[in-house]
């Protein structure tokens, strides 16, 4: 009953080409981010916010960045976990050479430099396409976390060999380091992630993302209709790489608080790669849903067999994790390909019609 | 010029001045490229009879050699062992078959390639829960393999070999030789090959899809087995081999996804290029370059020759 | 003849000529030699057996293929080749044989698709979708709703294109070739697999297209009766090379077409 949008009539095109035309979405998008951002900071503990929370809103921007790329423009890429890399030792050079300016603009301007890097592997994407292309991109993860460890400059010559991250703030309250508190980072991310998911679904709704989607779904009938593949190809590489960097940024410094070149290998990749296939290809809410299955996933397998008095050894709960993460993917390619966000469609349909069956 | 000098001169005058170095650092590079074509092998059977691009494949190198050892371990004399393996490969291609292919036929070939990395994940965990995530040593001498080497004072010095690399060496070659009898002389080997063209055509002709791909995921299997074995015998079976079971895929590129002599062609390339280029130009650059320089030389194959050494190329239609 | 009269009498100046193309792939001629030309307001038609070369024609048009010789003018500019996207800016729109829609966009995206060369807010203001993005976006809402008017699939405007029947995809790939507001329309088999109810609804749509915008179309199809109501004059390739050109009666009496046709041995 509640989820009907009977007697909502369009009045202009303005209204009909708006990204959430229905009411009731429009209220459950507003409760949702009144619960993230007072809710959830005034009632949760820290372990909500700094263990789930956190790493779940980061990953579900790196999943966005790379659904960009794979999900709406069809490319498929292996070096989302390099790119996020980038972002991340971008941000630590840039403060640490400019420790005055603030460090939530440097964690944004360290985006530009992973979409710039993005856009240079992105190149062999004119040529080729399907699971090539992956394998080029699969030169970037290689090559980038080779940079990573032999290029001692990125890390300042750290005998760790890994970048920590410094103690900063923002109107006298401290943001990143060891002694930022767990709401305070929280906000931080949960606000860029809200604002740039935001910017995503404009761009996917607008001229761009058509462009993407004309190239995803039939390159040849977009190139004759005058949109150019190589320029359009490189936005997404680097639109995707700029979200990827900006996620790889917050990972370490509002979160981890420090990294070593690992953090950033091509396992990241294919976990960024998961969500999306599960959550949904094409989907940004998808993306949500596919970082949270994913990364949850393991939490729940650590918790709840020994709350049933079956207790996992930890290593059986990462072995696990890998299964039911292989099993899922291939279930949900052939179940439902376009993954969880479709599902939810699904049921927001049935809501519609309720109580009837069709 | 110190730098043009260290780059184009001095790596051929350590060549010419010490050629035992060379030739042994060539040998190694052999040895490491036939262990590349032999993955890069799985993955033409799989794509050749079937167009499925098996990401998997390095995978099943790892979790073959896994069972055996694992088998091994729990008490299972060695041959009993070889054989039960060779059974899981078999029980492995008819699970394939029936979960993941079957349900997927005439989906985009792109779907296909990501549900391979499903079975990865699954073969990983798997792999893991059943036999223990600990790196295990390979059963050679219960194999009867031979060990040791033999040396060679040559080239004003001293050039080794291992024998196991040479058995590799000679069983890998009867292998190949047996699959290139297969894929050629057989009726099965032309209906694999009918499968590969088209999957509707073949249907119509009586050909059964399902039989097919049990035999080729079997036969890629058996060879990822062999692999393995030869494989585990240089370092521990674990699945942390993962990342140079990738190593495959730029190999492919090089030679071409669906020709066997490409496989093996491109393999040895890659073996010795990212060998040599170690040895005599990696110190320039801090070292480790081995990561990322057979995709590196795959990335420019991408660009300039996509189609690979011996494919063909392709012409788009509307 | 054509049935309708109007309009397309102002038939003029020569909007696009090839002459003396030849385009091989890898020493298999697909098209050799052949000239032609196409004016002003017309429908022509391009017609020949499968495997004539019609499709590869279309193709050297709008700049898919590169013909290794001769030459194109396309409003009086000559050119060896054209290319895909010089072809979509000078205003050649095209639908394709085996229909080439974005399956996994509706159909409202499909045809606002075919708008894209004609927006131009910044990335910039698409991040905001505010301000001028907004107001483009709602202007060629407008001229796309107008399409979709004329073709009359309104209520399929949210369906995703993949799930429509055959037909009505027909119908959506003209609309999403209209929206680019072409000079040129080229048609590859635009009634092929149609029963005769849809190919007559078709056949009205083109003459519209033809009257109402005045677009010049240029149109592959094997009905000929389709063929010889429809268009002014008619080109008729057999393997690759031209045969004939006229109007529509001429060509029928030509005995070169008729042994094409027929396949009278040589």
């Amino acid at each position: 009953m509640l989820y009907r949008e009977a007697g909502q009539f369009k009045t202009s095109y303005a209204s009909d080409q708006a990204v959430f035309p229905i009411l009731q979405d429009r209220v459950g998008i507003l409760i949702i981010l009144v619960i993230a951002f007072i809710g959830i900071p005034v009632t949760g503990n820290d372990f909500l916010i700094n263990a789930v929370m956190i790493p779940f809103l980061i990953f579900s921007l790196a999943a966005i960045g790379l659904n960009l790329l794979t999900g709406y423009t069809g490319l498929l890429s292996l070096g989302t976990g390099a790119f996020m890399g980038v972002g991340a030792y971008a941000c630590y050079k840039l403060t640490t050479v400019f420790p005055d300016v603030n460090i939530i603009i440097w964690v944004i301007v360290s985006g530009f430099f992973s979409a710039a890097v993005g856009a240079v592997f992105g190149l062999p994407s004119l040529r080729i396409k399907g699971f090539y292309l992956a394998i080029a991109t699969l030169a970037a993860q290689f090559f980038l976390e080779w940079c990573f460890i032999r290029i001692p400059w990125l890390y300042n010559y750290n005998v760790s060999a890994a970048i920590e991250v410094p103690q900063r703030e923002l109107f006298g309250i401290i943001i990143t380091g060891p002694r930022a508190s767990a709401q305070t980072r929280y906000l931080i991310v949960l606000t860029i992630v809200v604002a740039m998911t935001w910017m995503a679904s404009n761009i996917v709704h607008g001229r761009i993302g058509r462009m993407w989607m004309a190239i995803r779904d039939m390159d040849i009938a977009a190139e004759l209709m005058g949109i150019r593949l190589l320029p359009t190809k490189l936005l997404a590489f680097a639109v995707s790489s700029f979200y990827c960097g900006v996620a790889g940024a917050m990972l370490v410094f509002l979160w981890y608080g420090g990294a070593e070149s690992t953090v950033f290998s091509i396992n990241e990749s294919f976990t960024i790669l998961f969500m999306i296939i599960i959550g949904g290809l094409g989907s940004l809410l998808g993306s949500f849903l596919g970082a949270a299955l994913i990364y949850i996933l393991p939490i729940i397998l650590r918790f709840v067999p020994p709350q049933l008095g079956l207790p996992l050894h930890a290593a059986t709960v990462e072995h696990m994790t890998f299964m039911i993460t292989g099993a899922l993917i291939v279930f949900f390619l052939i179940a439902e390909p376009a993954g969880l966000a479709r599902l939810w469609q699904i049921g927001k349909q049935k809501l519609r019609v309720w109580p009837f069956p069709y | 010029m110190g730098l043009l000098y260290q780059i184009f001169i001095d790596p051929f005058v350590q060549m010419g001045t010490a050629p035992d170095l060379f030739v042994q650092t060539l040998w190694e590079g052999l040895v490491g490229g036939m262990l590349y074509a032999l993955i890069a092998l799985g993955f033409v059977l799989i794509f050749k009879a079937s167009g499925v691009f098996n990401f998997a494949q390095g995978i099943m190198v790892v979790f073959a050699a896994l069972t055996l050892v694992g088998l091994y371990n729990v008490g299972v004399p060695a041959f009993l062992a070889l054989g039960l393996s060779i059974a899981v490969m078999f029980v492995l291609a008819f699970t394939v078959e029936r979960v993941v292919l079957r349900p997927l036929v005439n989906q985009p070939d792109i779907i296909l390639f990501m549900a391979t990395f499903g079975i990865t994940y699954f073969l990983i965990g798997f792999g893991e829960f059943v036999f223990g995530g600990d790196p295990k040593v390979m059963i050679t001498d219960q194999l009867y393999l031979p060990k040791g080497t033999i040396t060679y004072k040559a080239l004003g010095g001293v050039v080794s070999l291992q024998k196991l690399d040479i058995a590799a060496a000679i069983i890998a070659s009867i292998m190949v030789a047996g699959l290139a009898v297969f894929f050629s002389k057989t009726r099965i080997g032309r209906a694999l090959r009918a499968v590969a063209d088209s999957h509707s055509a073949a249907l119509s002709v009586g050909i059964s899809l399902e039989q097919i791909w049990v035999i080729v995921w079997f036969a890629a299997g058996l060879v990822a087995l062999v692999t393995g074995i030869f494989w585990g015998a240089r370092s521990d079976v674990s699945f942390a081999l993962d990342v140079i079971a990738l190593k495959a895929l730029p190999v492919l590129i090089l030679g071409g996804f669906t020709s066997i002599p490409g496989a093996i062609v491109g393999g040895l390339i890659i073996g010795i290029g990212e060998k040599l280029g170690e040895f005599y130009w990696g110190p320039l650059i801090g070292g480790g370059t081995d990561a990322w320089f057979a995709y590196v030389i795959a990335l420019v194959f991408l660009l300039f020759r996509p189609q690979g050494l011996f494919g063909e190329r392709i012409i788009e239609r509307v | 003849m054509r049935a309708t009269g109007g309009p397309e009498a102002a038939v003029g100046d020569v909007l696009l000529s090839v002459e003396n193309v030849s385009l091989s792939f890898g020493g298999v001629k697909a098209v050799s030699d052949v000239s032609f030309d196409i004016r002003k307001g017309e429908i022509r038609a391009i017609i020949g057996p499968n495997g004539a070369g019609k499709t590869s024609m279309l193709n050297v048009i709008n700049g898919f293929y590169h013909p290794q010789h001769g030459r194109i003018t396309f409003k009086g500019e000559t050119r060896a080749r054209m290319r895909p996207h010089e072809a979509a800016y000078g205003g050649i729109a095209r639908t394709f044989q085996n229909v080439a829609l974005f399956r996994g966009m509706t159909a409202l995206d499909n045809i606002m698709a075919g708008r894209t060369l004609k927006m131009h807010t910044s990335f910039f203001w698409q991040l905001f979708r505010y301000g001028p993005a907004m107001r483009e976006e709602v202007d060629h809402r407008h001229r796309v709703e107008e399409i979709i008017d004329f073709l009359k699939i309104q209520e399929i405007r949210r369906v995703p294109v993949g799930r429509l029947p055959y037909g009505l995809q027909k119908r959506v790939e003209l609309g999403r070739a209209l929206a680019m507001e072409p000079e040129l329309l080229l048609l590859d088999e635009p009634m092929a697999g149609m029963n005769l109810e849809e190919k007559e609804d078709m056949s009205r749509f083109v003459l519209d297209v033809n009257d109402h915008y005045g677009t010049t179309i240029a149109l592959i199809e094997h009905d000929m009766g389709v063929v010889m109501d429809l268009s002014d004059r008619v080109v008729v390739l057999d393997h690759g090379i031209k045969i004939a050109d006229g109007t529509p009666d001429e060509v029928k009496r030509n005995q070169a077409v008729i042994d094409a046709y027929l396949g009278v041995a040589h």
